[in-house]
């Protein structure tokens, strides 16, 4: 280890404080920091520091992603092998699903964190990691014959629009990751949606079926997969969202660590429950629309619902920030995912929309939970005027 | 009459290193200092040049803003040097102590017969004015105010810092009288806050006991303000440090300044882990010798809210910590894996040292990361016992928005209540030095 440190200490040496490559420190800085916690002590305030750091907690969330992610790669790999053979190995649907999503996570790293190491040096600050999460949630939301180039657009959008635009980490009002669907979403409708996009080459292979649950339930046709199926996630959708299972193992992580919020989750879960039941209940009176009839246990597992409550809804910086905001955030967001789905059978999935809208009413959310906490504050004072009078 | 507080919200640090409870006296250090900028937004207006002669508590500057608001000598001896910084600012009143301390004579007078106008005038004639601390914003009382309450804490939930307990041990009737005085400088009640786990203490007379429980920062006097009486906009209340009052108990017992300092010295790098007894200004090395700079940092202070010194520097006016910590200038490889590196406390879960809550941490300077956007929400709340939303209110600050800084309670907070902010934030942001900066601009526009 030391002998790495010394050699990068020498390779540093032209970029740092007053040499020729000064502007181009928070490039290195960023690689070196991927390698060693840097030697920087505390200059102000506290002495001491807890070991916590933004790499540590994006790193997390990463974490937090591989179950999902692996599942996915299989699963893209074995939705596409079981329609044209017989068994599938399971190294054989990994490959095929490899050779498929592998690529999308490359473009997505490389035109993201390229955009990311230019604005650093361009603003002259040091790399923040929130692109590290980013950067791997973009291509587990999208269909897996997504063409390259449309990922690479998307990160574009995403990150110039979606993020710097407002200032760069920590400032945007909308999860970048979503912010990269719902851009591919509206400008290459064909790709991302309809019944030939989720199992890869559905399109050009007449008996492969790769409808979506939920377009299914839109169209009217029958279902072919059991809750369990739903659960584990073998059936057709986004490349990492359909396995519920594998997602759970996620949030459990994301909870241990309070690294997400588990208000978010556990009330966006509850809110989705609570709209898909009410729907249940009155479901006697639309007996043609299958979705309202689609039981609510049914609506948690299917579509991104899972997926983007875990892992997008709970984006620290999209979020409500407030406690009391964080509930009614990840409440209204179950809620407003379940409704779309079921009112607007052009958006099959709704949440999606759901998490950017309360993406964007979100800062209202907590403006009125701090104004509980200013009245508060001002009760106090009219108390003390009518004692004084 | 007393009252019982339990903190919820906060955090315990335990760090090794902590200080012997025996208590020594220091060697008299040959020269003292008084710091100016210990006192903050105070302008000294210097009373004596350099070479002058001066008496143990003896007026060496006031305030060139307050006449009434004075400092004084903790020792005699001469004037050595007047330390000065950029644009002539004054760093340090350096003073060679004479072996003896010979006191200037305020006379004694009795404190219950006495009325509160001259109880007042004596405290601040006598430079004692200075141990007064008001809130809000953390500068040093204006004798022209009466406040609303008086604070004194005697449980110290700091990490590594000094025990007030065994402090006050043997200068309990000094206290005891020094609380009579200001009871007098208020119309309203002096509260003190104890550890409701011991029994010291519990016998005060004349004040209102606040039994504390809780993690860190259970012992800070803003817990306990909002517990008793919340501050409201306009509202002033005075806090003054445990073993001040009993410096203030001793002038009106006495008639002497008799400035002493019992200073912990703690941190795993310090020779001696003892209290030693000194006065006020004291030289630190003195206490704890030379130390390598390079490899060791010295705290005049706790390691929360404390300042940096160099070796040969001085004791800061109100602490009674001295700790000497190790640097953490160097590099850990791939420190950022979640689950590694758990030998060093984090609130954190990413890491695995919230399994051993009593485990002793070592510790050491090192940032454990580079600053970044705040992004992480929820984390800050934890430690905050505060009714307030302190992301929020440090957002405010540095936009210097003051409408919303006043609506969310910048005059409820000092710095020190953000110190556990600084300690966990994962964005590595100096809270401390933000809400200092957003509690200046007030006093510049609301004053």
């Amino acid at each position: 280890m030391n002998w790495i440190r010394q050699r990068l200490d020498s390779i540093k040496e032209p970029f740092s404080k007053g040499k020729k490559y000064e502007k181009f420190a928070p490039a290195i800085n960023a690689l070196d920091t991927f390698l060693f916690v840097p030697n920087h002590t505390t200059q102000k305030g506290a002495h001491v520091r807890d070991a916590v750091d933004l790499k540590r907690v994006m790193i997390t969330v990463v974490m937090a992603l591989i179950p999902a992610l692996i599942f996915g790669t299989w699963n893209a790999g074995y939705q596409y092998l079981s329609q044209i053979q017989e068994t599938v190995g399971f190294w054989e649907a990994i490959g095929e699903g490899a050779i498929k999503v592998v690529p999308m996570i490359v473009v997505s790293y490389a035109v993201g964190l390229g955009i990311e190491f230019a604005f650093a040096i361009f603003r002259g600050h040091e790399v923040n990691e929130g692109y590290l999460v980013t950067g791997l949630l973009i291509p587990m939301v999208m269909p897996v014959d997504i063409p390259l180039w449309m990922v690479a657009i998307s990160v574009v959008f995403a990150v110039l629009i979606g993020k710097e635009a407002f200032g760069g980490t920590g400032m945007n009002i909308l999860n970048p990751a979503l912010t990269a669907r719902a851009f591919a979403f509206f400008a290459y409708p064909t790709y991302m949606s309809g019944n030939a996009v989720w199992v890869s080459e559905a399109g050009n292979l007449d008996a492969v079926s790769g409808e979506t649950i939920l377009g299914k339930l839109a169209a009217g046709t029958e279902v072919p997969y059991s809750t369990m199926d739903m659960f584990s996630g073998l059936i057709p959708g986004s490349v990492a969202e359909t396995s519920t299972v594998c997602i759970l193992a996620g949030a459990l992580l994301l909870i241990l660590t309070k690294v997400g919020s588990w208000r978010i989750i556990v009330s966006g879960f509850l809110g989705a429950a609570c709209m898909a039941f009410i729907f249940n209940m009155i479901g006697g009176s639309f007996p043609d629309n299958d979705l309202v009839n689609f039981p609510w246990y049914n609506h948690l597992v299917i579509g991104g619902l899972a997926f983007g409550i875990v892992f997008m809804a709970t984006d620290p910086v999209s979020a409500a920030q407030t406690y009391k905001g964080k509930w009614i955030y990840g409440f209204l967001i179950g809620l407003f995912a379940v409704m779309i789905r079921i009112f607007n059978p052009a958006y099959p999935e709704g949440i999606m929309l759901a998490i950017l809208l309360m993406n964007v009413f979100a800062p209202t959310i907590d403006h009125y939970v701090i104004e509980g906490n200013i009245k508060k504050r001002k009760n106090r004072v009219k108390a003390q005027v009518k004692t004084a009078v | 009459m007393s009252k019982d507080i339990k903190v919820k919200k906060g955090l315990n640090l335990r760090f090794k290193g902590e200080a012997e409870q025996v208590l020594v006296d220091a060697p008299k250090s040959k020269t003292f200092a008084i710091k100016p900028p210990d006192f903050h937004a105070v302008v000294p207006k210097l009373v004596l040049k350099e070479g002058a002669k001066v008496l143990a508590g003896e007026v060496l500057f006031y305030s060139k803003y307050n006449e009434a608001v004075k400092i004084s000598s903790p020792v005699s001896g001469s004037i050595k040097e007047i330390v000065r910084g950029a644009k002539r600012r004054v760093l340090e009143i350096v003073i060679e102590a004479d072996a003896v301390n010979s006191y200037k004579e305020y006379g004694q007078l009795n404190v219950a017969t006495s009325d509160s106008e001259t109880v007042k005038n004596r405290i601040f004639e006598s430079g004692c004015g200075a141990f007064i601390k008001q809130r809000p914003y953390d500068i040093l009382a204006n004798p022209d105010d009466s406040p609303k309450a008086i604070y004194v804490s005697v449980y110290n939930t700091a990490p590594l810092a000094a025990d007030p307990a065994f402090v006050l041990a043997d200068q309990k009737a000094e206290f005891q009288e020094g609380l009579n005085a200001l009871k007098k400088l208020t119309a309203g009640k002096v509260y003190v806050a104890v550890n409701a786990k011991s029994s010291d203490f519990k016998d005060l007379q004349g004040v209102e006991l606040l039994n504390v429980s809780g993690p860190h920062p259970a012992g800070n006097v803003g817990v306990h303000v909002q517990e008793t009486e919340p501050m409201n906009m306009g509202d002033r209340v005075w806090t003054v440090g445990p073993e001040d009052v009993a410096i203030i108990g001793r002038l009106f017992l006495t008639g002497k300044v008799d400035a002493k300092r019992t200073i912990a010295v703690a941190g795993t790098d310090a020779k001696e882990k003892k209290y030693f007894r000194t006065y006020i200004g004291a030289n630190v090395a003195d206490l704890i010798g030379q130390v390598d700079e390079s490899k060791s940092r010295i705290i005049s202070g706790d390691v929360l809210t404390g300042l940096k010194l160099s070796n040969n520097q001085y004791v800061g006016f109100y602490d009674n910590t001295i700790t000497v910590i190790p640097e953490g200038n160097n590099y850990r490889a791939f420190g950022w894996l979640p689950f590694t590196y758990n030998n060093i406390h984090s609130m954190s879960k990413t890491s695995l040292s919230w399994m051993f809550p009593n485990k002793k941490y070592d510790v050491n300077t090192n940032l454990n990361g580079e600053e970044r956007a705040l992004v992480v929400t929820g984390e800050m709340e934890e430690v905050m016992p505060l009714d307030i939303y302190p992301m929020q209110l440090l957002k405010a600050c540095m936009t210097g928005n003051i409408e919303k800084m006043e609506n969310l309670g910048i005059y409820e907070v000092i710095p020190e209540d953000f110190a556990l902010i600084d300690y966990v934030n994962t964005s590595k942001i100096e809270a401390q030095e933000i809400i200092r900066l957003g509690l200046d601009l007030m006093i510049t526009e609301v004053g």
